[in-house]
């Protein structure tokens, strides 16, 4: 398919604003660039059917199964985007007044009345727009309290599970620590021997996502937690699998310290191809002077932003975040309610046991005990005997319209698919999408050939990726 | 209450049964019991998707929104074509996931790349990035891909946006990388005093063009004196002048970056806004987050592909270059819409009124007293004194519609006009700030 810039039209154009009223304004030649940017000439007409033919060959949540292990990809329901869309939402400069923004603020204010209530925590900054970049926040209040406390130079130290998201290592040392990686059991579980050997009087604190990346409850989180403060560390709790517990049980309540939010995967905003999302950072009261400024604060029945906050960490970011999404998430809340947010934690852990009960019927699952939102197949075995990878399998379901599970993650699994139906499939879509998967493992045991050669009906097959890398072409070069 | 839940209580029952368990609750059997609530969270109960429409009308009724805008100081309201809205709105392309398997996500990628051409085109750099949270995040971003053993100090213009300065010092305190203000004179980053910070331990510059107070810097300069003494310059943009003036690449930096929010997106109470982040060839490695590249399929067919992920968490965890994974993707789709609707001609044309309706604006109010302050070329901000109470004057401009200028800390006003204001609108501001004082 030709890129826009191979439809241009040299003359060509939309006809989008009116003549100037008023005399041009010449900027000496010395300050202009010294040709227009090559900018494709287009019509409207051009523009429209190219991005219905992208879209074409892209596929989203409303195409069909989307059981992306980690990522959440339930329904975004339509009623958060027509509200994010009313005027008296769009069309606010973020630098009005207070007086002229309560709404706006009401809004900040709520979704941190309610997501604190879910969280079990105590203050909430919307400012972090992603889920690393909340991870980046949460772990620069870590450093923030320790610093506030004089052992900021002694307490450098982040330990993190091997099973963690990449992100939480990453975002570690961005922070200035170091990463003491710790073994999981097989389940992918924090082994406490292993994290009482390496806390100590270093220790900032720790990192985990709980249930854990394998989908496994850590039954022993209370004891985790404990470890950590007993050595006067905290806990950062990486909220990407919340889904799976909320409503039903608190971060707080099991001892975590802050927590992140990943409002586009836990609360339904949808994703946009890459973002934007919100990373919503939540903490406990002692945590909360430190929390990014501004934050919003209640005054004679009048909402005000107040950035005069000496103990902040300061900004992550312009304004306060992505603020339209944390809009959308607060309509999922308030929409779902007291009984609603358990009850779909609840039909994404019924869903995921449920799809992992039938993919049993050919594929080797991690772990058999009862999974939370999610579960990991291993094509371990496959592989070694019939060079039928995870890779294969993966390829082949794009064939029958279902996207991947997650490939290759968590790291601590060989040939890994991890599969997140989320409960907002019902039963015969998972039934359905069950047979096809263990459809494409017959004919790929069967056929190994067949399964190397997918996919077949998509408008590329696999891409070179290694030739990618080594030469880089990030841009379009024009003739 | 509301939900989103297509299996009936009949066929959760019954999936239950084939997973062996009688209760729901035990489900959650692996969880210590006293961490269970028992009652759901304390949070109102569900509302239906009438209730939930009114609620958020009522909440969107006590904000102001003012038909007429004279404030800017990074956010900006410009004309946004109405094939943006329609474009991005697409369901696929708003519930989409990042684009991991590239066979089923030609169209996103494909659209990641022509929007990268794009801004390389804007910028005049080599390689763009797919886009990060906003101009400030992708500041502070461009200051850590410059950081090396030798060199961990970054100089900031005291002539950039507040915020940006504030995302940049927060980010290099968790760092530990020093920052150190050079100072502005005459509302300009005074080379000077640059010239006499840039020791040998600096690893880069930020300045902004324009910058904060709406001066156009002399790009070429600043970079030369980095360059000079071994620093890279980073120069923070704003898009739609860049379709006029000199680019980042002409001035010479190495990185450009930027808040891409002019380029269609509505003010939205601060976000989602676009962090757009380019750079030189030899920096390219050294760029956060997603990059889409070109390859090809077995078959010969071009394709577009995530690629240069040895740089990223995902692979590299604790040796990536940076965390960022997610991005603004739909925003940067925006950008990509909105350039294409808007085209060479449009970009200039909407970058050349705002010019215009700033000169005039600023004309207008020096002859009734609102002096500009610094003496520097602007482009469509600009810094005057308040002869009249500010207060009186923000509530007079209101009552009429009319969001004024901002007042910054030291009383001065610092306004903004763009190709949404008209004579009119400019003549009327006038005449209100006559009356007042």
């Amino acid at each position: 398919m030709d890129l826009l810039f191979e439809k241009s039209v040299a003359g060509r154009a939309c006809t989008l604003l009116p003549e100037n009223d008023l005399p041009d304004y010449d900027f000496a030649p010395a300050q202009k660039r010294a040709a227009a940017p090559k900018l494709p000439e287009l019509s409207e007409t051009d523009i429209s059917r190219h991005y219905s033919a992208l879209e074409r060959r892209a596929h989203g949540v409303n195409n069909g199964f989307y059981p992306l292990g980690s990522c959440t990809m339930k329904y975004n329901p339509r009623v958060n985007e027509a509200v994010a869309a009313l005027p008296g939402f769009t069309e606010v400069h973020p630098l009005q007044p207070d007086a002229t923004v309560q709404g706006c603020l009401e809004v900040l204010r709520l979704a941190e009345k309610y997501l604190g209530e879910i969280t079990g925590m105590d203050a909430m900054t919307f400012q972090p727009a992603a889920g690393a970049h909340g991870e980046l926040t949460g772990v620069m209040l870590i450093k923030k309290y320790h610093e506030a406390k004089g052992e900021g130079a002694k307490r450098t130290k982040i330990i993190v599970p091997d099973s963690a998201h990449g992100t939480n290592p990453a975002t570690a040392v961005m922070c200035g620590m170091s990463v003491v990686n710790i073994t999981s059991g097989p389940d992918g579980c924090v082994d406490l021997e292993a994290l009482k050997a390496a806390v100590g009087e270093d220790t900032a604190g720790l990192m985990l996502t709980n249930p854990n990346t394998l989908g496994i409850f850590e039954k022993d989180i209370c004891e985790i937690t404990e470890i950590v403060h007993e050595a006067g560390g905290l806990v950062y709790y990486d909220g990407a699998n919340l889904n799976a517990i909320m409503g039903v049980i608190r971060p707080g309540d099991m001892g975590f310290d802050c927590v992140h939010l990943n409002l586009h995967k836990t609360f339904s905003t949808p994703h946009g191809g890459g973002g934007p999302g919100s990373g919503a950072v939540g903490c406990k009261a002692f945590l909360a002077p430190h929390l990014p400024k501004p934050v919003v604060v209640e005054e004679n029945g009048a909402l005000r932003r107040d950035g005069s906050r000496p103990g902040s960490i300061g900004k992550v970011k312009a304004f306060d975040g992505n603020f339209l999404v944390t809009l959308k998430a607060l309509a999922y809340v308030m929409t779902l309610g007291r009984a609603g947010i358990p009850a779909a934690a609840q039909n994404a852990v019924l869903n995921a046991n449920y799809m992992m009960h039938r993919l049993k019927e050919r594929y080797s699952v991690v772990s058999s005990e009862i999974c939370m939102h999610e579960f990991v197949v291993t094509l371990e075995k496959e592989a070694k005997e019939k060079g039928v990878t995870a890779m294969d399998i993966a390829k082949a379901l794009l064939d029958e319209g279902i996207h991947p599970p997650t490939m290759y993650f968590p790291l601590i699994v060989h040939e890994a698919l991890m599969v997140e139906p989320t409960e907002t499939e019902g039963k015969e879509g998972l039934d359905a999408a069950a047979d096809v998967f263990i459809k494409l493992y017959d004919k790929a045991m069967a056929d190994p050939d067949w399964a190397h050669a997918a996919p077949r009906t998509t408008p590329i097959g696999r891409p070179d990726e290694v030739a990618a890398a080594r030469n880089p072409v990030l841009r379009y070069q024009f003739g | 209450m509301g939900h989103y839940l297509p299996s009936t209580e009949a066929q959760q029952q019954e999936m239950l049964r084939a997973i062996g368990l009688s209760a729901p609750g035990d489900l959650y059997a692996a969880a210590p019991a006293a961490l269970r609530l028992s009652d759901g969270p304390n949070i109102p109960a569900g509302k239906s998707e009438l209730e939930i429409r009114r609620a958020f009308e009522v909440m969107a009724a006590k904000n102001t929104v003012y038909p007429t805008i004279f404030r800017g100081a990074g956010a900006y309201r410009h004309y946004i074509p109405s094939i943006v809205s329609t474009v991005t709105g697409k369901e696929t392309f708003l519930t989409a996931y990042t684009p991991y398997q590239a066979e089923m996500s030609q169209g996103i990628l494909q659209s990641i790349f022509e929007y990268q051409t794009m801004i390389c085109e804007l910028t005049g750099m080599d390689a763009s990035n797919a886009s990060v949270y906003d101009g400030a995040s992708a500041a502070a971003e461009a200051v850590a891909m410059c950081r090396d053993r030798k060199r961990s100090k970054a100089l900031v213009s005291a002539a950039a946006n507040p915020d940006v300065i504030e995302t940049i010092k927060t980010y290099c305190w968790a760092a530990g990388t020093e920052v150190a203000l050079v100072p502005e004179r005459d509302g300009a980053t005074d080379l000077d005093a640059l010239k006499a910070l840039l020791a040998d331990d600096v690893a880069c510059i930020y300045v902004q063009q324009p910058n904060y107070y709406g001066i156009i810097e002399d790009g070429a300069a600043l970079c030369e004196a980095a360059h000079a003494a071994g620093a890279k310059t980073i120069m923070g943009v704003n898009p739609i002048a860049a379709a006029l003036l000199k680019t980042p690449g002409e001035c010479g930096a190495d990185i450009a970056v930027g808040e891409g929010q002019p380029l269609g997106m509505p003010l939205a109470f601060g976000g989602p806004y676009l962090g757009f982040m380019a750079c030189t060839a030899a920096m390219t490695r050294k760029l956060p987050g997603r990059i889409v590249g070109q390859t090809a399929d077995a078959e010969g067919r071009r394709a577009f592909v995530l690629t240069l992920q040895a740089r990223e968490q995902h692979i590299r965890r604790e040796k990536a270059s940076s965390n960022v994974c997610s991005n603004q993707a739909l925003c940067a789709m925006t950008a990509a819409v909105y350039m294409a609707a808007m085209g060479p001609g449009g970009m200039e044309k909407a970058a050349s009124q705002c010019a215009s309706k700033a000169h005039y604006l600023a004309a207008e109010l020096e002859k009734i007293g609102f002096k500009r302050v610094h003496g520097g070329e602007f482009f469509h901000e600009f810094v005057t004194g308040c002869p009249v109470d500010a207060a009186a004057l923000e509530k007079k401009l209101g009552e009429n519609g009319i969001l004024g200028g901002l007042t910054l800390e030291n009383g001065d006003i610092l306004w903004c006009a763009t190709e949404m204001n008209t004579k009119d609108e400019i003549d009327r501001l006038v005449a209100l700030a006559k009356e007042v004082g």
